[in-house]
């Protein structure tokens, strides 16, 4: 019997099926459905990990975390064949986020990645910068068309993602290469005033330091926005829920910060890795390759949404109808840009949305300041978290 | 909630027991030493799982231990205490949760008297006015807290649109008004109870006799009723304040901590529970638990509260 804590994913008991049927006796898995949100998946493991719960066998772990409990011993290294298998054809920036100093801890189950909708019968062309978008916005404010750019900006993991992108997409670092220390460059600087500047355009919800995922979904479904940055889920949710929207929204790339250079986004997803304390290892790793191999990825692409990370799995005819954007999501995905890879990830995210929370208020050099102090503490476990 | 009946002995037994005290014969020593025995095993109980965790969360606290580092645990000293101490955002937290703590415990101690009246006096249908009372104080409080946060939240509630346009729970002051708001919408009604306890400590005799003296509504509610009332006043406030300095959940709830409204118990789960670190976490717990030692020495004994049935009359 494998345990596998996965978040809550509407077919995932499918596939599960699908591999029991498949393993012909060899072991049988059992979907543990984890709370829906992150930080609440994340804490049920750790607290039973740090009690060495060996109940759990196979672990969803969001990209994040990967780094995280390898540092702290929580989960098992990837080796030999079955190291080989779970790599073979997986994209980059997705096969980095369950790497960590080196050595492989978790096989890419999806990633996942934000793309820039926009209504076309308000925006005929599609901005490729921020400061193109406000632009955009504020012409559409004053001729009173919906003009908001609905996106996530609520304190939590989401606002950090936001600023990522910004970083990413001007070539700035928050960390070193080994993660280990801050480095917080220029780029990363002025990303804090693009931030700023977006947050304080007047071009934003009015909840907007108040909005998640789905609160943008509703925001742009309700008709007040023109644009909206966000994850594909959005795109079936609108065609069920706002019929009068939805030949009129179109997707492009996600905006960047010079009209040459291509926008690098933030990539999510979710990584499987086998728990240190699990008693069947070896078939805790036969069962989280099969529930990610490339068949069942393209399952969840269809059923679920999730973005693919075996390459190969975007060339297949099935993904067009589901995915009518599959190429640009391919093209983001390959093009990626991970958080920084750190044990103390959530440390820092915390204290990064603290410092960015209300958005408006951003002072770009005096929080960089302050970030440097405080994000160096986080990773050395000497800071408080807010 | 025992404090009414634990604490109404009549006269007559008042006097014997004082006279019993004087000379305790050898019955009542064997009984004592009995009564001792009897709850030793529960004594025992009670040191195993109070007092080993406090010690070691103490033991934890001089420790840098970090759960994702774990091959970095060291002993530091008082190096995590000073990195506590000196941090701003535990100082806006303990502010946070001292404004909760003397707001609410006020605001509600006025409401309790109020409501404990009407609960005491009522005269028709006694039991429905009491239950009802008590309903806030019945619902699970992270229930009762999604339920505010739905109805302060745009687009799903009633009252996001009350005072403003925007959403009052992205804002740091009315978030903290509404979190006291939820608080005290809770807590009032076992704030009633307990001064109801105390109400009904009041003879009517003596409120009889004051009114035959001329003594104005006024006069005997605070020169007559509050005088008695008084050991039952303190404890509701002792065991309310103790309360509100732990506040959690409704925070938790309601704004998760964000902009700045964070309590200590909020900053001690994210340093604790989100961000694995045991050596600031503890720190912080037993910062907490400094404190509320503090509260409780303040109330006890300078304000001499007695705990519901160890005021020497009770004592056998």
């Amino acid at each position: 019997m494998i345990n596998v804590y996965y978040a809550p994913e509407e077919n995932f008991q499918k596939v599960v099926d699908d591999c029991n049927q498949e393993a012909q006796g060899k072991y049988r898995i059992d979907y543990q459905v984890l709370p829906r949100g992150a930080d609440d998946q994340r804490v049920q493991m750790v607290r039973r990990l740090a009690a060495e719960d060996d109940g759990m066998d196979v672990l969803g772990l969001d990209v994040t975390w990967t780094a995280e409990f390898a540092s702290a011993k929580w989960i098992k290294e990837w080796t030999g064949a079955e190291k080989d298998e779970a790599s073979k054809g997986t994209l980059e920036q997705p096969l980095e986020s369950a790497t960590y100093e080196g050595k492989l801890y978790a096989a890419p189950k999806n990633t996942n990645t934000q793309l820039l909708w926009y209504r076309s019968d308000l925006v005929p062309n599609p901005p490729k910068t921020w400061d193109e978008m406000i632009k955009m916005s504020q012409d559409l404010k004053s001729q009173g068309k919906p003009y908001e750019i609905d996106t996530m900006g609520a304190q939590y993991e989401g606002l950090v993602v936001l600023y990522n992108n910004m970083v990413a997409s001007d070539g700035g670092k928050i960390l070193n290469d080994d993660g280990n220390k801050v480095e917080f460059d220029d780029g990363a600087v002025k990303a804090l005033a693009t931030l700023q500047k977006f947050a304080s355009a007047g071009v934003t919800n009015p909840s907007f330091t108040n909005t998640q995922e789905d609160d943008a979904r509703l925001q742009f479904q309700g008709g007040s926005g023109a644009f909206q940055l966000n994850y594909p889920f959005v795109w079936p949710a609108l065609q069920e829920g706002a019929p009068d929207l939805k030949d009129k929204v179109k997707w492009a790339r996600y905006p960047g910060i010079d009209a040459n250079t291509p926008s690098k986004v933030t990539i999510g997803g979710y990584n499987l890795a086998v728990s240190a304390y699990t008693k069947h290892p070896e078939e805790s790793f036969a069962a989280a390759l099969c529930l990610r191999s490339p068949e069942h990825q393209l399952f969840s692409a269809i059923n679920d949404g999730v973005p693919p990370t075996i390459e190969s799995v975007y060339s297949d005819p099935q993904m067009d109808k589901a995915y009518p954007f599959k190429a640009d999501i391919l093209a983001q995905v390959k093009d990626g840009a991970n958080r920084p890879i750190t044990p103390a990830y959530q440390n820092v995210s915390t204290v990064l949305s603290a410092t960015l929370s209300p958005p408006a208020d951003i002072r770009p050099e005096q929080d960089a300041k302050d970030l440097r102090g405080s994000i160096q503490d986080a990773l050395e476990s000497k800071g408080v978290l807010p | 909630m025992t404090a009414g009946t634990a604490e109404k002995p009549t006269t007559h037994r008042v006097r014997a027991e004082k006279k019993a005290k004087a000379h305790l014969s050898e019955g009542k020593k064997a009984e004592r030493k009995l009564g001792w025995l009897l709850c030793a095993p529960a004594a025992i109980v009670m040191l195993a799982v109070t007092a080993y965790p406090i010690i070691y969360s103490v033991w934890l606290s001089f420790q840098r231990f970090d759960l994702k580092f774990p091959d970095q645990r060291e002993f530091i000293g008082l190096g995590n205490y000073i990195t506590v101490l000196s941090n701003q955002y535990w100082w806006t937290a303990f502010g946070v949760t001292v404004l909760i703590t003397v707001v609410t415990v006020a605001v509600e101690l006025v409401l309790g008297m109020g409501l404990a009246w009407i609960m005491f006096r009522t005269l028709v249908a006694r039991g429905l006015v009491r239950t009802a009372a008590l309903i806030p104080y019945g619902i699970v409080t992270v229930v009762a807290a999604f339920s505010w946060k739905y109805a302060w939240t745009p687009d799903t509630g009633y009252l996001a649109k009350l005072f403003t346009d925007g959403a009052p729970l992205t804002e740091r002051a009315s978030s903290l008004a509404i979190i006291m708001l939820a608080e005290i919408w809770k807590t009032t009604p076992f704030m009633a109870l307990l001064l109801m306890a105390g109400l009904a400590l009041v003879p009517d005799d003596l409120l009889k006799a004051a009114s035959m003296d001329g003594a104005s509504g006024w006069q005997r509610f605070t020169k007559v009723m509050l005088p008695v009332m008084k050991p039952a006043i303190l404890v509701a406030l002792l065991f309310r304040t103790l309360d509100a300095f732990r506040v959690f959940d409704n925070i938790y709830v309601l704004t998760a901590g964000s902009n700045n409204t964070s309590s200590v118990s909020m900053l001690a789960y994210n340093n604790l529970i989100r961000g694995l670190n045991l050596g600031i976490g503890s720190t912080m717990s037993v910062l907490i638990f400094i404190s509320v030692a503090i509260i409780a020495f303040i109330f006890v004994k300078l304000f001499g509260t007695a705990a519901p049935g160890s005021s020497d009359e009770g004592r056998r």
